[in-house]
């Protein structure tokens, strides 16, 4: 890599994709730019008004030329269509063996929490070559996680989960940006992400301060939040019992059905009376204010642990 | 004070004198310099915001204003660009003065709706003054939720009231382009006999009355969910952020359509005269505009490709955005072809031609690499759509604006521009131009993001290009206000037709009699047609 690089270094199974995707791109606009350029430069010499009272002889229009110049640039822009179509379709199918992980964005920091319990902020260590699918949440306004390297970038919204997928293929540090203007201090909001031979990775995480993992601070958060006083275990509370809830259909009140997923959980949580499991009476209050977006995070996982068999991938659980 | 031409006959600038005769004129021709006023100091405004953006980012650190001043100048930057010159340049000016003149009309249909429109877009425009000389607005010029609903300090409302209001002069510009065109032709000028320049007007006076509105619901409910927090797009309010995205994109991708339909128009009309033959493919030219006032609407979810946009509906608009290439396309490639065995003039309207279909041809292709879903997920919110949409507005929309003004000039004040110095500054525009914006497609796709007060050291180099670059681009816009000013009391005297142009306007005096023709015109050719007004004609080539 040169001094001066035109294309950012190729990190990820994406970047090959899209720089392909971009060198064809490139190449019909270069086509067509010096078409257009050069057509202009000869005709306009070439036809340079000589006297001034000459009057040009006006040839009939061309049909043939106008279906011509429709129907050709129809057919590029088409394979633009399908082959940028591809690109992003792998792009929002995470694999099902990905590794998951939580981001939350607030102002003007990213918060990464690992499932193993790590929490870095402005920093996320990745093992190299294995897919990691991220969960994001929002703490506030709309902020978009971006790593140029890897040729990825989701907008995170406030009030509901996005994913983002990638697998590094080379390591080395990265740029995290956000990319969606979140305030004073929006370019501020940047951070590193650290791409780490697999053994180093293992070291990494077992170093540092260990506060128990995911579902185990959920847990906790649980207890503290006497959420265990209604949703009892044994279904005897005034709430549904939580145990292998996890990603089965649940009957509403109202006759609707829905998965429990992680957005279904987040939305029990802080808005209780959206969505009322069929036999119960509305009785929570909203927990909106009182658990943070990482508290809501932690208690899925917790609600997850419970199941018997938490579901994997896809990521249309969560829901793209 | 512009001073007539010929002081003996009486034109619309000599009729009547004082700043009540302009302040209360119902002559659309009046009303148009008007406008021209108000929109060059609003050029000049958020041209001056542009400078300090570009001094700040010749560093990588925040060294020249503050995070909040930075954010605050590209906000208004863009909102002074955007809504109070971009949007009204082309139409209200040179659409307002030369649309009637061009269909042989005495004015616009409602002369008086017209007054008023002017009055909106300078009401609107004091709003949105007064919010920048207070303490400005931060939020960028797109007003992103729940960001400008409940966490921006600063004066959002002040600033969304202004272009609420602006927007309805707008519409009512729209409007009376539209009844104009139907009810007011001269005997004779049938539809398919009208310039291009009246046929894209009347295709953006379309998008004026059917998108407008919309984003004047749109700031409403911003304006119920800041003030009296009813919750509508903030999530903690019960609201949906995206919802925002949907309901500004509807309009503000149209809008793009407006600043860039009006600018096709004058091209045509200036690739015509100075070719002095018709446009090739006038049907398909005129037809392209409809098309693409129409297409238009159906492509804004473009926008939101990494906003939490279903795949699906990504795909469906990625799909519909590569449709509005093709009449984007059949315009180029129509007014290249005009140029064959034509007899070409280098006058100085002409090279700003040039340099729009030069920059539009860019614009429109990088426009389709941000339609590519997998290639926009990497560039948006960087400095390629930045470049991107800056050879689309500036490039394309300013060049045929200047362009338009160099041609019409001696028919709006009777006196014609220095050709040298306006050849020069054309060339200085267009170098400018590129050296502004071409490395700004690098940065993004380097990963730049935009709205960034402080960037990696990495980007320094080209940011100083830019920079580099924005200077030339200046001193090119300085010099057209400089000798325009000149000409109005030194320029030469112009003649009726000085270009040899066969469109109404430049069947009548310039500057024009206050009723714009002696005799109503009867028109009994085609448009374009050179043989009536020079010469012999001659196989060139």
């Amino acid at each position: 890599m040169g001094k001066f690089p035109l294309i950012p270094e190729q990190a990820s199974t994406f970047a090959p994709d899209v720089d392909h995707l971009t060198y064809f791109l490139l190449a019909v606009a270069v086509f067509f730019t010096v078409l257009i350029f050069c057509s202009i430069f000869y005709l306009a010499i070439r036809y340079r008004r000589r006297s001034d009272t000459e009057l040009p002889h006006v040839p009939h229009g061309g049909m043939a030329l106008e279906i011509v110049w429709s129907v050709i640039p129809f057919g590029i822009t088409m394979v633009m269509f399908t082959w940028g179509a591809g690109v992003f379709f792998k792009e929002s199918r995470p694999p099902d063996n990905a590794m998951p992980l939580y981001v939350v964005a607030k102002q003007w920091m990213w918060k990464i929490e690992h499932m193993e319990g790590q929490r870095e902020i402005n920093e996320l260590h990745i093992p190299l070559g294995r897919a990691v699918r991220l969960t994001m949440a929002s703490e506030d306004v709309i902020h978009s996680f971006y790593v140029p390297a890897f040729r990825v970038k989701q907008d995170v919204v406030p009030g509901k989960y996005s994913t983002i997928w990638f697998q590094p293929t080379k390591p080395g540090k990265y740029h995290l940006f956000c990319a969606e203007f979140c305030g004073t201090r929006h370019s501020g909001m940047i951070g590193w992400i650290y791409v780490m031979e697999p053994q180093d990775y293992q070291r990494w995480l077992s170093g540092g301060s260990f506060e128990g993992t995911l579902s185990e601070s959920g847990e906790k958060l649980f207890t503290n939040l006497a959420c265990s006083n209604c949703h009892k275990a044994d279904g005897t509370g005034r709430c549904p019992s939580l145990e292998g809830l996890f990603g089965k259909t649940v009957q509403l009140a109202n006759g609707a059905k829905v998965v429990a997923d992680a957005a279904y959980i987040r939305e029990s949580i802080l808005h209780p009376a959206a969505k009322i499991v069929a036999g119960y009476q509305p009785v929570m209050p909203t927990f909106q204010g009182l658990v943070t977006e990482d508290g809501v995070l932690q208690l899925i996982e917790y609600i997850k642990s419970l199941g018997p068999k938490p579901i994997v991938g896809g990521g249309g659980a969560l829901g793209k | 004070m512009i001073t007539a031409a010929v002081p003996e006959r009486e034109n619309y600038l000599n009729h009547a004198y004082g700043i009540k005769s302009w302040l209360l004129t119902k002559d659309h021709k009046r009303i148009g310099l008007l406008y021209l006023f108000t929109v060059t100091l609003f050029f000049f405004l958020g041209g001056a915001f542009a400078t300090l953006i570009r001094i700040e980012l010749l560093t990588p650190q925040g060294n020249f204003v503050s995070s909040e001043t930075y954010n605050k100048l590209f906000t208004m930057h863009g909102v002074a660009m955007i809504f109070f010159f971009l949007i009204p340049a082309i139409p209200a000016t040179l659409g307002n003065f030369f649309l009637p003149m061009m269909i042989g009309a005495r004015d616009l249909a409602f002369p008086r709706i017209n007054l008023l429109s002017w009055y909106l877009l300078v009401i609107g425009g004091l709003f949105s003054l007064f919010a920048m000389l207070a303490g400005g607005v931060d939020t960028g010029w797109t007003f992103y939720t729940p960001y400008s609903t409940t966490y921006s300090n600063s004066w959002v409302i002040a600033t969304a009231l202004g272009i609420f209001i602006s927007g309805f002069s707008s519409i009512l510009t729209g409007l009376n382009f539209i009844v104009t065109v139907h009810r007011m032709r001269a005997p004779g000028m049938t539809w398919m006999r009208m310039p291009l320049f009246v046929w894209s007007h009347y295709a953006t006076a379309l998008i004026q009355v059917l998108g407008t509105p919309v984003i004047a619901v749109t700031i409403i409910l911003l304006f119920c969910e800041r003030v009296f927090h009813i919750g509508i797009f903030d999530p903690t309010l019960g609201g949906d952020p995206v919802l925002f995205q949907h309901m500004f994109w509807f309009y503000s991708h149209p809008a793009v359509y407006i600043m860039v339909l009006p600018a096709m128009g004058i091209v045509s009309e200036l690739v015509s005269v100075f070719s002095r033959k018709p446009v090739f493919g006038y049907q398909f030219v005129a037809y392209a505009s409809m098309a693409i006032a129409v297409l238009g609407f159906l492509v804004w979810g473009h926008h939101l490709f990494v906003a939490t946009e279903s795949v699906y509906s990504a795909l469906v608009f990625s799909f519909l955005s590569y449709f509005v290439a093709i009449p984007s396309a059949i315009k180029v490639f129509n007014w290249t072809a005009t140029l064959y065995k034509g007899s070409i003039s280098f006058a100085t309207p002409m090279l700003y031609a040039f340099g729009f279909i030069g920059l539009f041809t860019i614009g429109g292709l990088t426009g389709l690499f941000v339609a590519a879903l997998g290639f926009d997920v990497h560039v948006t919110d960087t400095y390629f759509v930045v470049a991107h949409f800056h050879y689309i507005m500036v490039g394309g929309t300013i060049m045929a604006y200047l362009g338009g003004l160099h041609y019409w000039w001696p028919k709006i004040t009777g006196r014609m521009y220095p050709e040298g110095w306006a050849k020069l500054s054309a060339l200085i525009i267009f170098l400018g131009f590129n050296l502004t914006f071409f490395p700004q497609f690098i940065l993004g796709y380097l990963g730049m993001p935009r709205r960034y007060h402080v960037y990696p050291d990495e980007f320094q180099v080209l940011h100083v290009l830019s920079t580099a670059g924005a200077s030339v681009l200046a001193v090119g816009y300085l010099m057209p206000m400089i000798y325009f000013i000149w000409s109005l009391r030194y320029g030469k005297v112009a003649g009726a037709n000085p270009w040899g142009a066969t469109g109404l306007e430049w069947r009548t005096a310039s500057p024009p009699p206050v009723h714009n023709f002696d005799v109503t015109p009867i028109v009994t050719h085609e448009a374009y047609d050179y043989s009536t007004v020079v010469g012999q004609e001659v196989e060139v080539g």
